[in-house]
This record gives C-alpha cells, structure tokens and sequence, in this order.
C-alpha cells in the first residue's frame, strides 16, 4: 500500500529580507519512492529540504514525518532522516572513518563498526578510510557525505544535488547506489539540475518554480501526458503536404520529401496509423520514419516558462 | 537525551586539542613562564609582599585567571565558528540533537581544555615560586565556574563573529583588558580611592579576588560578592545562548 512517509502542508517561508521562498507548499513522498524535485536555480528547492530537515525555520504551515511534527516532535524525525547537502562542508584534517563515526553518533546511534564498513566498502571508500579528508579528491569527498547522511541508517534520503560537478563515471556509480538503497526501502528525495538524472532514476517528478510547485506527477505519467512525439516520415519522392493538412497535424520537412507529424502518443490517436495508409494509397513508398521523443528537459521548459 | 551526540561533539573537539596539542597547551604554558620571569623574578624581587604574600606568588591566581579566561573563550568560539564558517554546522542542526546537548558537548570540551591549561600553569608555577592554596576546593570551584562561563561567553563570540577577525575582537578589545586592569597583577587596595570605586565596575575583579581568597585567604572584595558575580555572569551566558537558539540568530535562516 503507498503510504505518505513526509506530508508537507501549506508550507510557506520568507526570509528576514522580505524574500519568499516558499509559497503554500503541499505535497505527500510515499514511502520508498524516488521523487525528484526539479527546478531551475533559487527555484526554493534547497529550502524545502532546509525546512523538513531543521536547518531553516518554518514560517507557515505543517511538516510531518512518518506521523510525527517536524517541530515538536524533531528528535524523532530527524533520526529517520539523512542528508546530503549540496555544498561539501566536512572538516578538513579529520579521517574519512572518523567523521562517518562522528556522524551515526551525532544521530543518536551507537558505534557499529561492521555497518560502518559496510557503507564505505559500498561507495569505494574503504582503503581512504584512514585518509584524511583534505587529500581526497573533489568526488571521493561527495562520496564521503553520502556516507555520513547513511551512517545512521535512515529510512529517508535527501540528496541535494548530488551529481553536481561530478564525472559521468561518478554519476553513473551514485544511480546505481540510489536505485539500491530504494530497493533496501529507502525514500528518497532528489533535486537535481541533470534533468536526464531524473529522467533516470525517479519514480514521480515534482516540478519547483519560484516557491511553488507547479506540479507533482508520476514520471512515466508526465511523460505520456506531455511527451508528445514528433516522427519524421521520409518519402522516396517529393510531396505537397496540403494535401493531408487539414486532417493531420503536419509540417513540411526541409527536404520536400519528408513529412513532420506531431503525435501525442496515446492509444486514442491512430492519426500516424491513417497517416501512413495515406501515403501508400497516393503511391508514394516510405524509405524511412524517425521518431523523436520530447524530453523531460523540454516538459520542464515548458511547464517552468509558463 | 542524546547522549552518543554529546560523547561525539566532545570527542571530535578533543581531537581536535589533542592534533594541535604545541599550540594548545604548550604556548599559554610558555607565555605564563615567561610573565614569572618577567613580574615574578626580575622585577618581583623588588616589589613589597602584598598582604604578606611574596609578589611572585600574588600574581599566581591572577596568571592563572588571565590565561583561562582567555583560552576559555578561543576554544569555544573557535569550536562553533569553524562548522559555521565551513558549512558543517547544518549536520549539526539537522541532527536529533537538542540544543542543551549541543552546548553541553561544545562547552565541557573547551572547559576540559581550560582546565587542563590551567592547572598545568598553577603547577608550572609551583616549580618556580612557593604556593599554598588556604581553600582547595574552591580553588577549584572557581576556576571550574571561570571556564564555564567564559567558554559560554565565547560559544556567543563564535555565533556572533561574521569573520575570524571578529573572534579575536572581544578577548583583544574587551576581556585582556579588563583582565589586566582587574587587579591580575596588584591589589586594588593600591590604588587610589577614586579607581578603587571605578574599578569595582569591572566584572573581573570579582572573579580575580574571589580566586585570589581562594588561594590566600584575604581578597579585595568580600567573597560571597565574587561567587554572586560568577554565577551572575555564567547566567546571563547561558540566557543569551537561550535565545540565540530560541531565534536561530545567525545560525538559521
């Protein structure tokens, strides 16, 4: 059964300054889910996470996690959750191993040196782990604040830009990593500026624009709904499409024998099926047909430019 | 209570002394020696006892005072400073972490140094002028409570402070001076009647006398007003502290 692990309503936030960074926020994260949240920068993104996890005060409106206030009831819910800033801050001098330590502790939990090792062997930081975190590489830092946001095993991720600034190797490596730990019943919740990441890995997508988000749906939903197709029929001869246009949703290709349909891709639509019987009955053969599918990127475009 | 957090923060403040140990204990070690040379030896020699006590022993408690007030303050305000400025301060805000945990974790690692620097120096001092401590146990209180509530006094400073300069300000501007002008080095008795009056606004004095009866059993000012004195300011610490954490001031947006 889908169960809502984070219930966030009405929740609003202005800044000291007058800004507002977040406007009637209401959304659900069920549990065990990827949700990615999507907007382009200052979008309030960081701040949502910020006020579900403690380090921004709420202005208006409610947060709770698995059933519990994340204000009254803090020490509950900020156990259940790890998280992996966007800016690396870890202390320079200490060990690899000593600030994952530091951080299970800091959340409530005992030593386990077993579930320790367990972390660091997973993100290919065992042999760094007596190294001390000034002489790590830029993505092996990255991968020591994935360790210290698990340390304590939460049953909540935030993954605040994770793949920012990081190699495709590294990229590919924290997917693999992100669709594992939801497999283990991990929720996670990510914000991303890749949105092929999100196109990846995500379950539902959330679409964040100037503090409010403008919508939350299921990815393969979305991208039914918005992802229309534009298939490229190329011909063996020229042809005037006046002669499907007001039938069909056309445009002339740039080479006079190749016609341009804009499809919506949903079982009711069967223009592509007469479409194509069309042009066999006016005698011309199909030497090719091209599909090109619209991106997440481009239903991000248009829903953020709107 | 959360107190795997607590046993952490003082762990990893710790080891962060025990890494830096030349600069955290042997300078004020150094620097101490250096003003019983100076005051104790080469010019104390010279000087009259104060209450019948040998000028090199008189300034013991004052020394001793000086450094920890001083110390009490760059660890604490350091300690906070540093996740600030490095960004690590949002794991700890973020952590089922309350902040009487936070604090106590910060705050008994600095006083645990403070006092380790200090008795190290009152030792130190005993190698080189004769000192008989008349009341122990409150030798001990005091200096305990002088390092709490100046270590509160720096975790403001470091919360406060935008920049590493700002954390040098108050002990530079405010504390050495007063330190210096609260009788660490002479008796107020000494001075004429109207900076006796002036000086008895200074706070110092009554944390520098009180220590001073603990060791030698006479003082400037009565010792119940010193042991109200401390505990005055180690309370308007914690209040501040209270509310800083109450509004997020300059640690939460």
């Amino acid at each position: 059964m889908n169960q809502n692990i984070i219930q966030i309503s009405h929740l609003s936030k202005t800044f000291k300054d007058g800004t507002v960074a977040l406007k009637d926020i209401n959304l659900n994260i069920i549990d065990g889910e990827i949700i990615a949240l999507l907007g382009p920068n200052g979008a309030g993104k960081t701040t949502l996470i910020s006020a579900i996890c403690g380090i921004t005060n709420i202005s208006s409106g409610e947060v709770s996690v698995s059933g519990h206030d994340v204000i009254k009831d803090y020490k509950k819910t900020r156990a259940l959750i790890g998280l992996v800033p966007q800016e690396i801050a870890l202390q320079p001098f200490e060990k690899v191993i000593d600030v994952v330590r530091y951080s299970r502790n800091l959340f409530g939990c005992a030593n386990d040196d077993a579930y320790i090792e367990k972390i660091l062997r997973r993100l290919l930081l065992w042999d760094k782990k007596d190294k001390r975190i000034v002489e790590l590489s830029g993505g092996m830092k990255r991968r020591v604040i994935i360790a210290k946001a698990l340390s304590h095993e939460p049953k909540i991720l935030f993954l605040d830009e994770p793949t920012a600034g990081v190699d495709v190797d590294l990229r590919f490596d924290m997917w693999e990593l992100i669709k594992k730990l939801r497999e283990d019943g991990t929720t996670i919740i990510l914000t991303t500026h890749y949105i092929e990441e999100a196109e990846e890995i995500a379950d539902r997508i959330s679409i964040i624009d100037n503090g409010k988000i403008q919508l939350t749906e299921k990815k393969s939903e979305l991208m039914q709904r918005l992802g229309k197709k534009v298939i490229n029929i190329k011909l063996d001869q020229e042809i005037d499409i006046k002669i499907f246009r007001d039938e069909f949703n056309l445009t002339q290709g740039h080479d006079k024998a190749s016609i341009i349909m804009h499809h919506s891709d949903t079982k009711k639509d069967d223009s592509l099926d007469r479409l194509i019987l069309k042009i066999k009955k006016g005698k011309y053969k199909i030497l090719n047909i091209e599909t090109d599918e619209k991106s997440l990127e481009q239903i991000f475009l248009d829903v953020v430019s709107k | 209570m959360n107190l795997y957090a607590i046993k952490a923060i003082y762990v990893f403040e710790m080891s962060r002394t025990l890494r830096t140990l030349i600069q955290s204990i042997a300078s004020p070690v150094i620097s101490t020696v250096l003003y019983f040379i100076v005051f104790g030896s080469a010019i104390g020699s010279r000087m009259e006892d104060i209450s019948d006590v040998s000028y090199g022993s008189f300034i013991v408690p004052g020394l001793i005072l000086l450094t920890v007030c001083l110390q009490s303050i760059s660890n604490a305000s350091f300690s906070i400073y540093f996740p600030k400025f490095i960004g690590s301060i949002n794991e700890l805000l973020s952590a089922p972490v309350s902040y009487l945990e936070l604090v106590i974790g910060f705050i008994m690692a600095a006083v645990t140094k403070s006092m380790t620097i200090g008795l190290i120096i009152l030792i130190t001092a005993s190698f080189l002028v004769d000192i008989e401590i008349k009341h122990p146990i409150w030798m001990i209180c005091i200096l305990f409570l002088s390092c709490v509530s100046f270590s509160l006094m720096g975790f403001i400073v470091g919360i406060w402070a935008r920049s590493f300069e700002q954390i040098t300000i108050i002990p530079d501007l405010i504390i050495t001076p007063l330190v210096f002008l609260g009788g660490s080095f002479y008796s107020i008795s000494l001075l004429p009647d109207f900076w006796q009056k002036v000086t008895l606004f200074n706070p110092i004095v009554y944390l520098i006398s009180g220590f001073r009866w603990a060791f030698f059993g006479n003082a400037d000012v009565y010792i119940g007003y010193s042991i109200l004195a401390i505990l005055v300011f180690t309370f308007a610490c914690i209040l501040i502290i209270w509310r800083i954490f109450k509004t997020g001031y300059r640690i939460k947006s």
